[in-house]
């Protein structure tokens, strides 16, 4: 089996470590929304982080950009290409958002100014981060048009964002965050709104973009299906810690941890029988404002024993490229999606070859 | 066979758009000559992309508004006829849980009161059997009525919402239940949850459900049939296991194609292939002639411009399997030609 996870030659383009986010809502408890993540994105690779909604998935992305509240603590280490980015003046975080790392967000829609033409937007960007005349920004929006595949860009650089379908305008959000090459592209649940017709277009215009291009790729989302089918690196996050972490082929071969087992099988699939029960954990994610003592997962684990629940399990590499943090995992070896949580049981004990 | 529960018949639901700086407008054409049967206990979802019309046929059918021309048959009713009192009461056992949480609960009203309105109309005046129900319905969809009970909608996260809609639909007792959208929304887990939910009262209670999706994965666990609809048009309908395996129609060959897979043999990346390029989509202000899909289709010709394919019993497949294409994807050809559809499409693509 290849193993390219380990280890990716060239410097990392981010590097995050031990990034923890937390929050007081006013007369509130401490949350903590995001404890002690790290990983590493390499250029031209992409890496997903899954979650479930307060995960904190979306927290460490805005952590990142400099996006979170000021009443957001931010602690630990976010190196892009060797700057540190963390503590930085919003003056300074401002020259690499948009130039070295862009983002495009869930709903296209809300991301455009409803009053402005289409292109003078994407112009406009790019004017804020280089010297260059009306008509150069023009003639690059129309090439990044073209970039991103939309059809007559001539015509729809003098378009309201209204005249664009709800694919097209994730196009032009897309074309204006790579209108500064940027190393890296952050996707927070980019195509969660799309029909999935749309969003097959997307993320396979995405991957050509990046085969092009060669920026590194950090995609936020809950969907576990679409990490399957195009990201490189998968990070599980459950109640703001990393679970699981391993290159796609090593993850679905070979999930050791409950959590991801219990997301895997969730998946909608086109191969599961009609009126099956989906396979499912009790419960609910935790309240991040209670410190967890033990594994955040354990009260709903089914593998789960005393142990779980008093002390953390560490986030150890137990095998090249594969992190993950459980004091019962999943024994090694291919499962089927549904053994997770039956397991224990005769079905799990396809593995040691 | 039974009765069905439920009959639509031609269902023509069109709405008048206002022009540009002007009165003068199209006619969206959003349902377009639709027929349809739920039994009992049976699951049909409806599946089409955003703009298919699909939203708009589960309001036809529940009249709300009622539709421009078509008929339907409820319980043995015909809902076409009534108004005002007689029409609620005809149509209290359909229930809708609808796309948007947020917009369908009352902003200023507690989760608990939000659920306890079904029961005070149904007659339920007993104010701490009231809350025990409450109680058990919230506790079906995953909340607490300790901690949620007393929140506001705004308080909730968008998931929890929706549960919340789910539980107020459950609590009129309903024979029908149309879930408009109602697990996209939510996370993978919860979304198992709430099927399986869903799942077990049907059986438990003799339900049937109405789906409507946008992603054929997400309703494979709960279909008995499935109905494909683009642009206000059935393209295709059948039993769920047949229009999976062998789909006929190329929008559903599309739809399919573009499921991702999470089965070992399809991870990483997908290889790009040949991009499509985007271009005007079809408008339903302005439907393409003869087959709407044509526009899209790889494997349109020029009859699909002249004629209007009609939805009939396809060739080499089940006699309940009708497709509405003059060239049908052959029978027994595996769900994932290749092109992605769209690709030798829009002819504005300067490509």
């Amino acid at each position: 089996m290849t193993a390219p996870a380990a280890a990716p030659k060239a410097a990392p383009v981010l590097e995050v470590r031990d990034l923890s986010v937390r929050f007081r809502p006013r007369g509130g408890n401490l949350v903590h929304a995001v404890s002690g993540l790290s990983y590493t994105v390499a250029a031209g690779r992409t890496v997903a982080i899954i979650g479930e909604s307060g995960s904190g998935k979306t927290a460490s992305s805005r952590a990142i950009m400099g996006l979170l509240p000021r009443s957001a603590q931010v602690s630990g280490s976010v190196l892009l290409s060797g700057t540190e980015l963390i503590g930085l003046s919003p003056r300074a975080l401002r020259r690499h958002r948009g130039r070295d790392v862009a983002m495009i967000f869930q709903d296209p829609a809300r991301s455009l100014n409803p009053t402005m033409k289409v292109g003078p937007q994407i112009a406009e960007a790019i004017r804020a981060h280089k010297k260059v005349s009306r008509a150069a920004a023009r003639e690059r929006v129309i090439e990044l048009f073209k970039l991103v595949r939309l059809s007559a860009p001539e015509q729809r650089y003098d378009e309201y964002p209204h005249q664009f379908s709800g694919g097209m305008r994730q196009r032009v959000m897309i074309a204006m965050a790579l209108s500064c090459s940027p190393k890296l592209l952050i996707a927070d649940e980019a195509t969660t709104a799309l029909d999935v017709t749309t969003q097959a277009q997307i993320m396979r215009l995405l991957a050509e973009l990046q085969a092009q291009l060669g920026m590194a790729i950090l995609m936020i989302s809950h969907d576990l299906g679409l990490a399957a089918s195009y990201a490189d690196e998968v990070v599980v996050m459950y109640a703001g810690r990393t679970v699981e972490r391993a290159s796609v082929r090593e993850l679905f071969g070979n999930v050791r941890m409950p959590y991801t087992s219990a997301l895997l099988g969730a998946v909608p699939r086109l191969d599961r029988a009609a009126h099956t029960p989906l396979p499912v954990v009790p419960g609910r994610p935790p309240d991040l404002s209670a410190e967890v003592a033990g594994c955040p997962f354990a009260p709903r684990c089914p593998r789960a024993a005393d142990k779980c629940a008093e002390r953390r399990p560490a986030f150890d590499e137990h095998k090249p490229g594969h992190w993950y943090a459980c004091w019962y995992p999943l024994p090694d070896g291919p499962q089927t999606a549904e053994a997770g949580l039956a397991n224990t049981g005769p079905s799990a004990a396809g593995g040691a070859r | 066979m039974t009765e069905p529960l439920l009959q639509a018949r031609e269902l023509v639901q069109e709405f008048t758009v206002r022009g540009q700086g002007g009165v003068r407008g199209g006619l969206v054409q959003a349902v377009s000559g639709v027929s349809l049967d739920i039994f009992p206990g049976e699951t049909l979802s409806v599946v089409g992309e955003t703009g298919s019309g699909k939203s708009t046929l589960a309001r036809s059918i529940m009249h709300a508004p009622p539709p421009k021309s078509g008929d339907v048959v409820f319980q043995g009713t015909s809902l076409t006829s009534l108004h005002g009192t007689a029409l609620r009461d005809a149509r209290r056992s359909m229930q809708m849980i609808f796309q948007d949480p947020y917009t369908s609960l009352d902003p200023l009203w507690s989760v608990a009161r939000i659920v306890g309105e079904p029961l005070v109309a149904a007659g339920m005046r007993d104010r701490g059997k009231r809350r025990q129900r409450v109680s058990e319905l919230l506790e079906q969809v995953g909340l607490d009525m300790a901690v949620h009970g007393h929140r506001r909608a705004r308080e909730l996260s968008g998931g929890q919402c929706q549960r919340v809609a789910i539980a107020r639909a459950l609590a009129a007792s309903p024979a029908l239940i149309i879930a408009d959208e109602a697990v996209s929304s939510l996370d993978v887990l919860v979304q198992a949850q709430v099927l399986n939910l869903l799942e077990g009262l049907r059986t438990s209670l003799g339900l049937s459900y109405l789906f409507i999706a946008h992603d054929l994965a997400l309703v494979k666990q709960v279909s008995d049939r499935v109905a494909v609809m683009y642009l206000g048009r059935l393209c295709e309908t059948g039993p769920a296991d047949e229009v999976y395996a062998h789909p006929r129609h190329p929008y559903t060959v599309e739809l399919l194609d573009a499921v991702p897979r999470v089965e070992q043999a399809e991870l990483g990346k997908r290889s790009a292939g040949d991009l499509p390029t985007a271009g005007q989509t079809a408008s339903p202000v302005n439907p393409p002639s003869g087959c709407r899909f044509r526009t899209r289709c790889p494997r349109a010709q020029a009859k699909c411009a002249a004629e209007t394919p009609v939805l009939g019993a396809a060739p080499g497949s089940g006699q309940r399997h009708l497709v509405a294409c003059h060239f049908p994807v052959p029978a027994g050809e595996p769900a994932t030609v290749s092109g992605t559809g769209g690709a030798g499409a829009a002819a504005d693509a300067s490509q």
